[in-house]
């Protein structure tokens, strides 16, 4: 909410405070609760501006439609200046920008000449200075600006024009609605500055003639729940008029647009209340019936700004006998609407519900200074002064004749509350030894009433009140937050720190940057498409997604159930970026349907591109499970994962259990996401690894007798498995063989057609003694030829 | 005789000096020391020499056969060095050409500032808690004292799957999971994912990561909250840094605040990072509304406790200087690479 300082003065004499600029103001009202976003200056949006008397005015000897004016802005010698204006006379008052002036637009006029000559500034129209002819009704559209108010050459237009003001942004709270006015702001000020808060409750006299508002109209509401509380006054023989400058100075300064006197007064009220007003004209509402209630089926409304609203039965509006004439607490409808030859008007100040308010507003798209108000749950108790205040400004204003009686329909509670007020707990909340009488002190600018005892009477206009944290969060912010003491929390010591779990993923991180890939960190949710691209069949349990209901776009609609698309998209970015190589990794949450929810787990992804082939990639598994510490891991060919290139691609596991499919990423897969290289990449659920962690770490006594080693060049079929033959060899050496692996393969010249060479190297070792050569030499001989009897794998010639 | 002796000796030290390789030296020691060598001579004339002059003889050819040993090996020493000093300079190579590329990888920005965070506060006895991201629109709201028409229950500001189910909106949900059930004292943080419906620019993301702590206890003040972000505050951003709290409002907390640390650049003169201020907005924080420790099953009136929030994102933005939220999930490896 905008403030303009001088109108917030009128409730709390802020320029009583010495050394009060706008920047200390606004410090200070934010360290207080009330939020200052920013503020503006009005007076800097333009400079150089002054009041000009024009002397002579004679025609352009090259133009037909210029004059050229001499025009004494009260300076060395009068000023010459071409206008294209036709409005302008000898000793007119107007405004004049000199040379180097800057209007609200951003321009700035410097002299210059027009058709030959010299033009020392410009004569200025009402929009040039950011105007309309709403605030000052006696001047023209289309022309110069000629002044009828008090001043003389040289004037700043500033001053006369009442340009000077601060304007105050305030980012106001959820729980504060009654400080969307000036009279809640001036009151947070006051408490603030220690200053006294000038209030004046409206009056308005009696005219003791018998006519009353309740012979012109009835009002009947039919949804108490959304509308709590309905005021009304009429006001008669209104002459509708612009208002007086005063008024159309406050609104303009506070960014409000005048009207008419009816109109300015209703938004004058709302702001200084903070509650919304509307203005009828009497003579449109059928047969002085006012009825609040839901809209029924089929009805409709044009609103002020003339656009029709079909409306549901969810809605509240006020209606006449017969049909709506506004949309409750939104817009008020155009067959009611003020015009300049309404005589009678009906003054509506109601309470309405926020919900309601703010579906309504939402439905029809119309959002509006009352809706916004309102939609924020405004205290009813304001209803009825600020009706007054309305009728106080009507005879101010000599706007109409204020007819006797005030209808006031109100089912709800709106006096003051008392509340326990334990102080001590206060204290204990905030660490602070405050007497009660100091906590009192502090809140009565508030209106929030001591007893003297253990409780407190609170005005209804602060329905956040309600316990001891509520009453110790209006002592801290006015006691001062910076005066709290910072402590450490004592008490019973806790372990802090990481779970095993945790633990675990944080070794993830450490092996995985340690072998060279970057994390990433990608979005949750995904396309539907993606399962598509990496060839998930249809009827795969990964296609029971969650899917958000208002997603920003497709692409990003559905909880990911695979960690494999994420990262060939950023390969595809990076690529596409010109970045040759790179090695990815992400331990990705995945979201797994689980009927309304989620079973979220993570999967540890990893992928390259532009370097390395499988082996490298299990090289790198194969590191980090030793960091892991997994051991008695076996990998076997797959060929049915549908993103991996069936002839390059294994499955892990340890014991029974599955932990995780490496390979190179399929083609077509890569085709799908514009990836024009190999992409070899890893995916090993979390908790099917963590499952298989070993449990301790044991010491294991360094070999004392020396191994032997044997080479062994065999000729296998060409589709052997190392793995396959390594276990055969493993089954048939027995205990004194340590370990069994292959170092070479080799296919081509000297190698049958269909057959190629393996060269492994067998280990040996025995624990209690070193082994002798020809021990060797038979544990070799018993494995060959087991090999070639059961295998027909022959030592290769 | 003596002569003699002197004279091999000054021959043989020449001879050895001027040796200018292994085999010329190895020449001179048969010379000298061979079985046919020159001193070996005088001893086999030691017949001749009269009884009672052997002795002092003998001694005199051992001593000369000593010096010459020594030579011998010295020079030996000496060549065995200059000869490794030839091999080592003709192995010369350019240790300016550049090395084959290993790569180390980096964790994302995130997660180290994520990583920092934890560190701090699991030393002061926080530990890190977990909990779903789809979550339930009580978690998220009912239970943490949202009303009922809060606008960020709105589908333009969260997530949702069903009118019940939605994606978290902040780490807050687990606090409530962790007090379910629990007795305290409670210290935890919550590091992790959170989601709001908003288009990503430079300064928003609809996905980004929050850490927010909680401690419940008997005795729990708003003064144990200044400490404790204090000493955060110092540890992450530096021993000179002053904490700032604002009053605020979040229906989770009262009283609540937002809570500046003095810029950590300029120290709170003010510069472009800070905008002028001196103070940078970081943290939401405030002591847990008692609707919240209810919703928990805790009794407020027996226990209080604070909690706090920050975006993992904006922290990190400001320390490493980012200036488009964007680049933290474009996952640009020459982005990755900086951190």
């Amino acid at each position: 909410m905008k403030i303009s300082l001088n109108w917030l003065n009128d409730y709390v004499n802020l320029s009583a405070v010495e050394t009060l600029t706008p920047r200390v103001f606004a410090e200070a009202m934010t360290m207080s609760g009330t939020k200052v976003e920013g503020y503006e200056d009005l007076s800097e949006r333009l400079s150089n501006i002054v009041v000009g008397k024009l002397l002579s005015v004679v025609p352009h000897p090259d133009s037909d439609h210029m004059v050229i004016c001499q025009v004494d802005v009260s300076g060395e010698r009068p000023l010459q200046i071409v206008t294209g204006a036709q409005n302008v006379k000898e000793g007119d008052l107007v405004p004049v920008c000199l040379n180097g002036a800057r209007l609200p637009d951003g321009k700035t006029i410097k002299t210059g000449k027009l058709r030959g000559v010299v033009s020392e500034g410009m004569l200025c129209s009402l929009g040039e200075l950011g105007l309309t002819v709403r605030d000052f009704p006696y001047a023209i559209e289309d022309g110069i600006f000629i002044l009828q108010e008090e001043c003389k050459p040289g004037d700043d237009i500033r001053d006369v024009l009442h340009m000077r003001d601060i304007l105050v942004d305030f980012e106001l709270t959820f729980n504060r609605p009654d400080c969307l006015s000036y009279i809640g702001i001036a009151r947070e000020a006051a408490a603030t500055f220690h200053l006294p808060m000038t209030l004046k409750e409206p009056t308005v006299p009696a005219n003791n003639n018998g006519e009353t508002v309740e012979q012109m109209l009835s009002v009947e509401v039919k949804n108490p729940v959304l509308c709590p509380r309905y005021t009304a006054r009429a006001v008669k023989n209104v002459k509708i008029a612009p208002s007086p400058l005063w008024m159309r100075t406050k609104l303009r300064n506070a960014g409000i647009r005048p009207i008419n006197n009816i109109v300015d007064i209703t938004n004058y009220v709302m702001l200084e209340y903070g509650q919304p007003m509307h203005a009828f004209d009497a003579q449109m509402i059928q047969s002085g019936r006012i009825v609040v209630r839901n809209a029924a089926e089929g009805e409709s409304i044009t609103t002020l700004d003339g656009n029709e609203h079909p409306l549901t039965t969810d809605m509240l509006c006020i209606a006449d006998g017969d049909k709506p004439v506004a949309l409750a607490g939104v817009m008020g409808g155009l067959n009611s609407e003020i015009t300049e030859s309404t005589a009678t008007v009906i003054f509506e100040s109601a309470n309405f519900a926020r919900e309601s308010i703010r579906k309504t507003s939402r439905a029809v798209n119309l959002r509006t200074d009352s809706s916004s108000r309102y939609e924020k749950g405004l205290p009813p108790c304001n209803t009825l002064p600020a009706v007054q205040r309305a009728c106080e400004l009507v005879l101010e204003l000599g706007a109409g004749e204020v007819v006797d009686g005030i209808i006031d329909i109100c089912n709800t509670d709106i006096g003051n509350r008392t509340i326990p007020f334990d102080w001590k707990r206060v204290n204990a909340l905030l660490g602070t030894e405050l007497t009660a009488a100091e906590m009192a002190e502090l809140l009565r600018p508030l209106e929030v009433v001591w007893d003297g005892k253990d409780s407190l009477t609170v005005p209804p206009f602060r329905a956040d009140l309600i316990e001891t944290a509520d009453i110790a969060e209006d002592v801290v912010r006015l006691y001062g937050f910076d005066k709290i003491e910072a402590t450490r929390f004592r008490g019973e010591a806790t372990q802090g720190g990481e779970t095993p779990e945790q633990k675990f993923r944080t070794q993830i991180d450490r092996t995985m940057t340690g072998l060279g890939y970057n994390e990433l960190c990608t979005y949750s949710f995904v396309s539907p498409k993606e399962l598509d691209q990496i060839r998930i069949p249809a009827d795969s349990p990964l296609r029971e997604q969650l899917t958000i209901r208002n997603p920003l776009g497709e692409d990003t609609s559905v909880m990911r159930t695979h960690a494999l698309p994420s990262v060939l998209r950023v390969a595809a970015y990076n690529l596409s970026h010109r970045v040759k190589s790179a090695k990815f990794y992400e331990n990705a949450m995945l979201y797994a349907k689980e009927g309304e929810m989620s079973r979220e787990s993570r999967t540890l992804c990893f992928a390259f591109y532009g370097e390395g082939d499988f082996y490298a990639l299990k090289g790198d598994v194969n590191a980090l499970f030793t960091a892991l510490d997994v051991r008695d891991y076996v990998y076997t060919a797959e060929t049915e994962t549908p993103y991996f290139h069936p002839g390059r691609c294994a499955k892990i596991t340890v014991g029974d259990v599955c932990i995780g499919t490496i390979g190179q990423v399929h083609p077509t897969v890569c085709q799908a996401f514009d990836i024009d290289v190999p992409v070899y990449a890893a995916l090993l659920p979390d908790e099917a690894l963590y499952s298989v962690v070993a449990a301790e770490k044991k010491y294991r006594p360094l070999p004392v007798f020396q191994s032997m080693e044997r080479d062994l060049a065999l000729l296998c079929d060409e589709g052997l498995e190392a793995g396959t033959l390594c276990g055969l060899i493993r089954s048939y050496a027995g205990k004194s063989l340590e370990d069994a692996f292959v170092f070479d393969v080799y296919k081509g010249k000297g190698i049958p057609e269909g057959k190629k060479s393996v060269a492994v190297r067998l280990v040996f070792r025995l624990q209690d003694r070193t082994m002798t050569d020809e021990e060797a030499d038979n544990g070799v001989r018993k494995v060959l030829k087991k090999l070639e009897s059961e295998n027909g794998i022959q030592l290769r010639g | 005789m003596k002569e003699q002796l002197e004279k091999i000796r000054s021959l043989a030290a020449e001879a050895i000096s001027r040796a200018a390789d292994e085999q010329t030296l190895e020449e001179a020691r048969i010379r000298f020391l061979g079985k046919k060598g020159e001193l070996t001579a005088i001893l086999r004339g030691m017949g001749n020499v009269p009884p009672e002059e052997r002795p002092t003889v003998g001694a005199l050819v051992n001593t000369v056969r000593t010096h010459i040993e020594e030579a011998l090996h010295e020079r030996f020493e000496q060549l065995k060095a200059s000869s490794m000093e030839r091999k080592l300079r003709a192995e010369t190579i350019d240790v300016t050409l550049p090395a084959p590329e290993k790569r180390v990888g980096r964790l994302h920005p995130i997660t180290q500032t994520r990583n920092r965070m934890a560190e701090i506060f699991t030393g002061m006895g926080f530990e890190i808690a977990e909990g779903p991201e789809v979550e339930s629109s009580y978690n998220n709201f009912d239970a943490l004292n949202a009303p009922a028409d809060h606008p960020s229950r709105d589908e333009t500001d969260t997530f949702y799957f069903s009118e019940q189910v939605l994606l978290r909106t902040q780490t807050s949900p687990v606090q409530i999971r962790a007090m379910v059930g629990k007795t305290p004292p409670i210290r935890i943080i919550s590091p992790g994912r959170v989601y709001r419906n908003d288009v990503a620019d430079a300064t928003h993301s609809p996905m980004f990561h929050q850490c927010e702590g909680l401690v419940i206890d008997k005795g729990i003040t708003m003064g144990d909250l200044k400490g404790t972000l204090d000493a955060f505050a110092k540890a992450m951003f530096g021993e000179r840094t002053r904490i700032r709290f604002r009053p605020h409002n979040f229906p989770f907390t009262e009283p609540s605040a937002e809570v500046d640390v003095s810029c950590f650049v300029c120290g709170g003169k003010g510069c472009r990072l800070c905008k002028g201020e001196g103070w940078i907005e970081i943290l939401g924080a405030g002591m847990v509304h008692p609707n919240v420790l209810r919703a928990g099953g805790i009794d407020p009136e027996v226990y209080s406790g604070f909690a706090f929030g920050m975006g993992i994102e904006r922290v990190a933005m400001t320390m490493y200087g980012i200036d488009d939220l964007r680049l933290m999930f474009e996952n640009d490896a020459r982005f990755l690479g900086q951190f």
